[in-house]
């Protein structure tokens, strides 16, 4: 099922891409270029804006808290070279008003340039969301050398197991809330291509959600891999569950620890996993299978999306910099008690979750433990941060054990 | 995607094959249709108001629906989806209305004087009656796509009209948004409030966007009839009363539906309609009249009787659970209605229900004499 592509113009703004199908198909060619797509009419006007400024007064999320009047008014007329619009970029905003305690984004991108073109609103949200980063100016280092982290493997005894996840998106090809059933199965058939060229510990196999067997989904529910139709309001109103389950799919390394969800909130999710504490290992292999998955779509004339200011780009917000959550499910009875509990956490710059992992609570004393921040500093850095905050969590459930005081430790600052 | 209209061209850059979904595993009328064909030639057009082949049919893609239960798959943006979009729609009209022609006229009577009987069903089997239909207001898209403040306009327009009605029909708009929680609580009581949609059929085509803004409950002071404003249609209109007393209740029905209508008609803003399908509405399965009317009526011996689905498609007649749509009985009452929408009258329509419900009540006292019902097994209609 190999496909190849080559690159006919490369800059900035323009990607051209001519497609042919290998031997024994039929010639699929289509030619996308940038710039003669014309996404069409103008935004539908019938209201002035102030007509069409949705109600956000029972609204507890990041887009409502900043989407005045004002800027509804400057953005509504405005699509990106692909279509996208303001209306559809805050759809989810607008149907999900959150929770009181728990203030989501309340919107999405629906393609690179959705960041761009909506930057009025998009700013804003991610100062807030990421605790004062500055998308104008500030700079978003990335690394992904793993031969700097310190230490990392911890005592399996209270580390159930370690996992490290992030998103990567193919440039040129609009995001889950606004692709077109081409444009996804274009993403399933670029990622799989790559995944293909995997070798050694790395190589593996490809699960297409649409032709599964039973049998393969039972496995891999069993092995905590599969995924589902999404459920929760904040993704489906947002469109990304649209024509499920074309071209969705998993892929994972023959040994299990390497996995890669296809289409689901991003065009891919990544995550390294195992059980046991080695967190060192287990970055070393996301690493290693990100930078080797990255060569592979490079020769092939694609490449991430990725700004020196925003990091990768994905889908949430939320997600921008690293997209990285790198966490354990550790056991931590009795700190898991003390009422000094989240502001240690909060201090290391951690977060915890319950081991169904985000909105699910935990099961007796195992937490989720993971970092809280995704932009504004490196993948290096955030993975040394959860190994550092996680040995802390350690010694102070082992003074607990003998019956000794535990310490707040003061609060490590967030932009290196 | 649904809701916007400014990538429609995008679309166009990839072809057919790579764009035409894959219906493989679907079971809804769309999807039956829809030829790779048809989604080539109709893929590039779009009604004046921006509505594309891909809206109508995302519901359809994202539900491939039920072995048992067949769904329609798609649903109208606007007036002219049903005419820009006709190679499919109208193949699909015909599938779910029982062969229902392109060339097909439809039969509009709401003169509630043509209804014979109808005020002496059993009140100790038919437990309440209710007829309702949707109306749509001429030159606003519908609830898939419309945006906030054409929604807004609609709500204000209707609830305008509604508070002009006096004497029976003097009533209230209760809009969602800023109900208060006894407001809300006694609506529930009242079987009046309808909730967000939950059903993916309705979520996929887009209806539950912005809610609960612009939606809202309007009803008279005797509760005996009820509009609800912006759900799944424009407007859904609904006259009720316990008991068995049909005649009255479509009485109702008709007097106040002309009422509304005569005053959006002075405002430029009269019902969608036209002579081949009737009353124009978000889902095909609505088309005609829109008309459902129907009884919760206490049938469990027939209704456990092997000929019972047999007897009801030959008095063009549905079950449903007390719930409504896809819910089960409760306790042997049954929610019987008329099947059909299209290609016959409001009053042909409820006329079916009347005499369906009258003989099924009747065979049912003869059940419970132990006696059969053979002789009575009525022929199709």
């Amino acid at each position: 099922m190999a496909s190849s592509f080559a690159r006919v113009l490369s800059s900035k703004r323009k990607v051209g891409i001519l497609s042919l199908v290998g031997a024994g198909s039929l010639t699929v060619g289509f030619f996308l270029n940038r710039e003669h797509v014309n996404a069409g009419s103008n935004v539908r006007r019938i209201y002035p804006a102030s007509a069409e400024y949705p109600d956000l007064r029972k609204h507890n999320n990041c887009m409502a808290s900043h989407l005045t009047p004002a800027i509804y008014a400057k953005l509504c007329d405005k699509s990106t070279p692909n279509g996208y619009t303001l209306d559809e970029a805050i759809q989810t905003g607008v149907d999900n008003p959150g929770h009181p305690f728990i203030k989501t984004v309340g919107m999405v991108a629906g393609d690179e340039e959705s960041y761009g073109v909506f930057a009025d609103l998009f700013n804003p949200v991610i100062k807030e969301r990421h605790n004062g980063y500055d998308a104008c100016n500030m700079k978003h280092p990335t690394d992904l050398d793993y031969s700097k982290i310190r230490g990392g493997v911890f005592d399996d005894k209270y580390v159930l197991s370690s996992r490290v996840r992030t998103g990567r998106s193919i440039r040129g090809l609009s995001l889950p809330p606004a692709c077109t059933r081409a444009e996804r199965r274009e993403v399933e058939r670029v990622v799989i291509d790559a995944l293909a060229g995997l070798k050694g510990d790395l190589a593996g196999k490809y699960f297409s959600l649409t032709i599964m067997t039973d049998q393969e989904q039972q496995q891999l529910i069993d092995d905590h891999f599969l995924f589902d139709k999404p459920v929760s309001p904040l993704l489906t109103c947002a469109g990304m569950a649209r024509d499920w389950p074309d071209a969705r799919g998993i892929w994972h390394n023959n040994e299990k620890t390497f996995l890669v969800w296809v289409n689901e909130e991003d065009h891919t999710r990544v995550i390294s996993m195992e059980k046991g504490g080695n967190m060192k290992r287990v970055f070393e292999r996301f690493c290693k299978g990100l930078l080797e998955v990255e060569k592979l779509i490079q020769e092939k004339g694609w490449e991430f999306m990725w700004n020196e200011n925003l990091g990768y780009i994905l889908t949430c917000p939320s997600n921008l910099g690293t997209g990285l959550r790198a966490g354990v499910h550790v056991n931590l009875p009795r700190l898991s008690k003390d009422t000094r509990f989240s502001k240690i956490l909060d201090n290391l710059r951690l977060q915890k979750r319950g081991t169904g992992g985000v909105d699910t609570a935990a099961v007796g004393s195992t937490f989720d433990i993971s970092n809280l921040d995704r932009l504004g500093q490196s993948e290096v850095q955030l993975v040394q941060t959860v190994i550092d905050g996680v040995n802390y969590l350690i010694e102070c459930e082992k003074k607990l054990e003998k019956g000794q005081d535990i310490k707040i430790p003061p609060p490590i600052s967030q932009f290196k | 995607m649904p809701f916007g209209n400014t990538h429609n061209n995008f679309k166009l850059n990839f072809s057919v094959d790579d764009e035409y979904p894959d219906l493989t595993k679907h079971n809804n009328h769309m999807a039956k249709l829809l030829t790779k064909e048809i989604y080539a030639k109709l893929r590039d057009k779009q009604t004046p108001t921006g509505y594309t082949l891909d809206d109508v049919i995302q519901t359809g893609v994202d539900n491939p629906g039920h072995p048992f239960i067949m769904t329609v798959g798609c649903v109208a943006g606007d007036e002219e989806s049903y005419e820009v979009f006709k190679d499919l729609l109208d193949p699909v009209i015909s599938d779910r209305h029982g062969g229902y022609k392109a060339t097909d006229k439809h039969k509009t009577d709401l003169n509630f004087e043509n209804l014979k009987g109808g005020d002496d069903l059993d009140p100790n089997y038919v437990l309440s009656s209710r007829v309702r239909t949707g109306r749509s207001i001429k030159g606003y898209a519908l609830p898939p796509h419309n945006t906030r403040g054409e929604r807004r306009a609609v709500e204000r327009l209707s609830v305008e009209a509604l508070n002009s009605l006096d004497g029976e029909f003097k009533g209230k708009y209760y809009p969602l948004k800023s109900m208060t929680d006894a407001e809300q609580e006694q609506l529930i009581n009242d079987h009046f409030l309808f909730d967000k949609p939950v059903s993916p059929l309705l979520l996929a085509a887009g209806m539950a966007r912005d809610w609960p803004d612009g939606r809202g409950i309007w009803h008279n002071e005797n509760k005996t009839f009820l509009v609800w404003v912006n759900e799944e249609d424009h407007l859904r209109v609904i006259a009720m009363q316990k008991g068995g007393n049909m005649k009255e209740v479509f009485k109702r029905f008709c007097v106040g539906l002309q009422r509304i209508e005569e005053i959006f008609k002075k405002h430029n803003h009269g019902f969608m309609w036209n002579e081949h399908l009737g009353f124009i509405l978000t889902c095909p399965s609505n088309l005609g009249t829109g008309l459902r009317g129907g009884v919760h009526v206490k049938l469990p011996k027939l209704s456990t009787h092997a000929k019972f689905e047999e007897i009801l498609t030959r008095l063009r007649l549905q079950k449903r659970g007390t719930g409504g749509v896809d819910t089960a009985s409760v306790g042997g009452v049954f929610d019987i209605s008329n099947a059909d929408r299209i290609g016959s009258s409001e009053v042909d329509q409820v006329q079916c229900v009347v005499d369906g419900v009258k003989l099924m009540v009747e065979m049912e006292k003869k059940l419970e004499k132990g006696e059969s019902i053979d002789s009575m097994i009525p022929a199709q209609k």
